[in-house]
This record gives C-alpha cells, sequence and structure tokens, in this order.
C-alpha cells in the first residue's frame, strides 16, 4: 500500500525540484519546520499589483515534501496572494478525502496519516508568509 | 536449540518475516512480563497498599517484589532506593527535582551533546529555575564523549547528567572517568540508563553514580513504567515533586509531612501492573546470558556496520568499531531522506526501523544533519534481520537516489 507512495509520478514531481532556488529581492519570506523530523521549507515571494510574480522554495526534506513544494510552485504562482493562501485548505481537505486535481498525484499520501504533515509543510509555509504580507499592508 | 525468540509473544504468529530494528524506541515485550501483566490484571488486580482482603494482599505483595527485581537487576542497596516513574522521562525530571534546591546562581550543569532531548530539557528547566547554566561535553567525530576536554569544563560544576549509552550512535559513556572527574570536583552523577538497560543487568554501586533512570518499554517490559534509582540519602534529601496520596505521612490543610523514599516520589495509585509486569522483565534478563548476547550483538552490529560502509554514498554517524557500544547504528543514503528510507524499508522489505532527529537535535546539528535513519538490535534479532536490513537498503537507493 505504502509502496505507491513512491510512485513515478511523485518521484518526478520531487525531481522536477519546481519553485527550487531563492529570489534576490522577495517581498516577503516564510519559514516552516516539521517538529517531528526537523525537515525545513523557506518560501520566498515576490508580490506585484495583487499577484504572485516570483516563487522560490527551498527545502530540506524528504521526497514528499519535495514533490508538495513543486506542487506548491506549479499553483501558487501567479495566483492572487489571498487565493494562494486557500491552497492551505485545499492540500487538507484533499489529504482527507476531497477530490482535487491540483493534487491527484498525492492520492497514495491519503492512506499515511503519518506523512500528511510533510505534505502540508510547504504549503503552510506559503499560508504564513501571505499572513505576514497582509499584516504589514 | 531453543531460540530466544520464543520468550517473545511478538514472534508467536507471524505470517511474514518480523524484522524489528527499531528496539532503541521500543523494543517486544517477552512473555513472562506479558503474563505477569495479565496475572495481575485477572488474578490480583486491586489497588496496592490499602485494602486488606487476600487479593490485595496478593497485589501489594507482587509491588514489592517487583521493586527488589529492580533493586536486583540494577543491584542497589536496597529495594527503597528504587522508585517507579513512568518511565526515564519522569525519572530524569524527577532527578531535577531532587537536585534542583543544591544549585546556587552561577553554578553549572554538565551534560553532553549526545543527551537524548530528556535528559536535556528537565536541566534546563531547572537552571532557570535556580539561575544556573547549562554547559556540554562535546562529542567526537566518531560520535564518543570527547572526555578529554573535561578539566577544561570543570568551572562551577555541581551536576553531571550524561547519557550512558547514546541513542544515535550507540556510544557507550566511560563512566570511570566521569566518577573521577566527580571526585575530583564535588559534582553529582546522575546516568541516562534509557539505552543501557535494554542490553543486561547493571552495577549502579559499581558504576559510582548517584541517580540512573531507565524505562521499562525499551527492555522488554511494558509501556508506562520505568525506574529512577537513587542513593536513599539523595532521595530523602529532598521535598516530593507530585503531591497526592501514598507520598504522605499525615496530612493538615495547611501542610503535610511527606512518606520517605521511595515513596514520597510515588504520588497517586502506581501503575501497578506495570511494574508488575517490569519486575518479570527485569528477572528473565537477569536469567540470560548475557555475555552470549552481547558476542551475538557484537557480531551482528559488525555485519551491519561492514555492510554499511561497503554501500556508495552510505555515511554512518558514530564509531564504525564495535568495541564500547550498543547495537545501535545510525546513517544516512546520500540523497535518500531518512524518512523515505525507513517508509520503504518497511513497504518492500519488512524492516522496521526509525528517522528522524531522535530526540538529539544538538548532536544533529554537532553532525551537520537533520535526520538520520537509526537500526537498532535486541537479543531476538539474528543474521536474516541484517541481511534484510541491508539488501532493502541497496534496493531502496536503486530506487530513489
Ligand atoms: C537515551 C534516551 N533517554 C531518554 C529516553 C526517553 O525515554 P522515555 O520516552 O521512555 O521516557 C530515550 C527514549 O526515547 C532515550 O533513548
Amino acid at each position: 500500500m505504502n509502496d505507491a507512495l513512491y510512485d513515478q509520478a511523485i518521484i518526478a514531481e520531487a525531481r522536477s525540484k519546481t519553485g527550487a532556488g531563492r529570489l534576490e529581492h522577495p517581498t516577503v519570506t516564510a519559514e516552516c519546520d516539521n517538529p517531528l523530523c526537523g525537515d525545513r521549507i523557506t518560501v520566498a515571494l515576490g508580490v506585484e499589483d495583487g499577484r504572485i510574480v516570483d516563487l522560490a522554495h527551498k527545502t530540506r526534506g524528504c521526497l514528499l515534501t519535495q514533490a508538495a513544494a513543486s506542487l506548491l510552485a506549479r499553483h501558487a504562482k501567479d495566483a492572487d496572494p489571498a487565493k494562494a493562501r486557500e491552497l492551505r485548505d485545499a492540500i487538507e481537505a484533499f489529504l482527507k478525502g476531497g477530490e482535487d486535481e491540483r493534487f491527484a498525484i498525492l492520492t497514495p499520501v491519503r492512506n499515511a496519516k503519518s506523512r500528511w504533515d510533510c505534505v502540508t509543510l510547504p504549503f503552510q509555509a506559503l499560508a504564513d508568509a501571505i499572513t505576514d504580507l497582509e499584516r504589514r499592508a | 536449540m531453543r531460540s530466544i525468540r520464543q520468550d517473545f509473544p511478538a514472534f508467536d504468529r507471524l505470517e511474514r518475516p518480523l524484522h524489528f530494528l527499531d528496539n532503541a524506541a521500543t523494543s517486544q515485550i517477552c512473555r513472562p512480563a506479558l503474563e505477569a501483566l495479565l496475572g495481575f490484571e485477572t488474578e490480583d488486580r486491586s489497588n496496592v497498599k490499602r485494602g486488606v482482603y487476600a487479593r490485595a494482599e496478593r497485589a501489594s505483595a507482587a509491588f514489592d517484589d517487583a521493586r527488589k527485581s529492580a533493586a536486583a537487576f540494577l543491584n542497589a542497596a536496597r529495594p527503597e532506593e528504587v522508585v517507579f516513574t513512568s518511565g526515564a522521562t519522569l525519572g530524569l525530571n524527577t532527578a531535577a527535582h531532587i537536585l534542583e534546591h543544591r544549585l546556587e546562581p552561577g553554578d553549572v550543569i554538565l551534560v553532553s551533546l549526545l543527551e537524548h532531548h530528556s535528559n536535556l530539557v528537565p536541566w534546563q528547566l531547572a537552571a532557570e529555575r535556580r539561575g544556573a547554566s547549562m554547559r556540554a561535553i562535546p562529542v567526537t567525530d566518531d560520535g564518543r564523549l570527547d572526555l578529554d576536554r573535561l578539566d577544561e569544563l570543570a568551572k562551577g560544576v555541581k551536576i553531571v547528567a550524561v547519557t550512558h549509552a547514546s541513542n544515535v550512535t550507540g556510544a557507550v559513556t566511560d563512566v570511570q572517568r566521569l566518577r573521577a572527574f566527580c571526585d575530583a570536583t564535588g559534582a553529582l552523577l546522575v546516568l541516562d540508563g534509557a539505552q543501557r538497560a535494554a542490553h543486561g543487568p547493571l552495577d549502579v554501586q559499581a558504576l559510582g553514580c548517584d541517580l540512573y533512570a531507565f524505562s521499562g518499554h525499551k527492555c522488554f517490559g511494558p509501556t508506562g513504567i520505568g525506574v529512577l534509582w537513587g542513593r536513599y540519602d539523595l532521595l530523602d534529601s529532598a521535598p516530593p515533586f507530585l503531591g497526592g496520596g501514598e507520598m504522605i505521612r499525615r496530612v493538615n490543610i495547611e501542610r503535610s509531612t511527606y512518606a520517605p523514599p521511595p515513596h514520597r516520589y510515588e504520588a497517586g495509585t502506581p501503575p501497578i501492573g506495570g511494574a508488575i509486569a517490569l519486575g518479570a522483565a527485569l528477572r528473565w534478563a537477569m536469567a540470560q546470558d548475557w555475555t552470549a548476547l552481547e558476542e551475538q550483538e557484537r557480531e551482528l552490529a559488525g555485519r551491519m556496520l561492514d555492510g554499511l560502509a561497503a554501500m556508495p554514498g552510505c555515511r554512518v554517524y558514530g564509531s564504525t568499531g564495535t568495541q564500547a557500544r550498543i547495537g545501535v547504528v545510525s546513517f544516512e543514503l546520500e540523497d535518500v531522506h531518512a524518512h523515505d528510507v525507513c517508509q520503504l524499508m518497511d513497504s518492500d522489505h519488512g524492516v522496521m526501523m526509525r528517522g528522524g532527529h531522535h530526540c538529539a537535535q544538538p548532536l544533529m546539528e554537532r553532525f551537520d544533519t537533520v535526520a538520520t535513519a537509526r537500526a537498532s538490535l535486541a537479543p531476538y534479532n539474528d543474521a536474516a534481520d541484517v541481511a534484510a536490513l541491508l539488501d532493502g537498503l541497496l534496493a531502496v537507493r536503486r530506487k530513489l537516489a
């Protein structure tokens, strides 16, 4: 059952490292830790005219966290920040069984509850960054 | 030949091999402990020290016997030196409580970079309450306490609290040198025996420590029970930690007088079944041939270490030798996260092990890493377990690296 956790789609998404890197002049950054394993992700956003024009993440984590970070980059870039923040709740709803095309490759994670935090970590960092941004505005 | 596995119910009815290599976290319960637990809960279950009927008398007697067994396992001077706790964590918190009133502002508690958070945070809290400070014995590149540095760390040290064996590198501490240091400085010596206690009976008098803590669930007993051993005069030198029943002599509304040790530190109804079962587990341990078991563990650890050394892109944290260590081995596969390793080792290869920081974040930092994979041995492990581990790791590497 868990074997499917490491199917080719997830491995490929992790390896794609979509959005991995750093921004020269981020508008806002947020860092999030997974206390269970010490994994850490930093998400940096470049926001202009109410749109996320740039996104980079630095991810120190397992394959699942890396795959989730890549998905995050795909779906948050070019989005309106408030909309992007909703991804945090969307990923959780998906893990609990809700349909969501955007996260389809993560379906095997539904059966591995001990790894849910690995997948939500990048989305939590994004949500934290956006909350910080709004607080400043 | 009779296999030691027959003493472990976990191996009774297996549909596929059980390659359990997470013994440093929790070991399997031995049959005498499980039977003692069942026996108490069905035949004798009642509270201790309060009932006058025969069932309660039996429960109290079994509970007292458990304390005697723990005292024998530790070679304690008397059973009253054995305090039942919920585990090593409560034991170490109680130890910090017992010693903290000796601290003056500016005094130092000496710990080490090898410590489990359970032997770190209680001392930090005590230091904070007393205006004392923390200092740490550094760790060598091969994961041992760097005791050559002791002298330069000595100033102001009142308490030394270190692990007897590391839950990450498996290094066994040279207690003799720490004892000499404490003799020279007058510091008190506390040992975290959570890992060491799973490797056979102890002699706290020969070790020369002042307090010693361990957990039942790591040494083939049930969860929820552990032991804090202390020299009687030390146990008798501090006020209670928690208040409640069992720990008092006389109670008035304004104040109470306290029972002598060990009851002073055992407020409330104790985990009676757990203590009785732990006693049985410790008696089982005392009946084993630990010379042979150590030899077996050394041989298996050697295979594991050799196999890991031969694996491309594998880094072992800690000594790669088999001396002065227990069979706890931490490592990392290049480009594969420890949690991914452990998940696949279970799902594809039926090998249970642990990945993470092992509640030893200062040590992870020392090694400049975040999470390691860890395989840890118990007497019921065999060559097939080590082969499954090494074969599995090669397959995981092929799949993910
Ligand atoms: C070295 C060490 N100390 C303390 C502990 C804490 O033990 P427990 O969680 O049983 O209280 C552990 C176990 O995790 C350990 O390995």
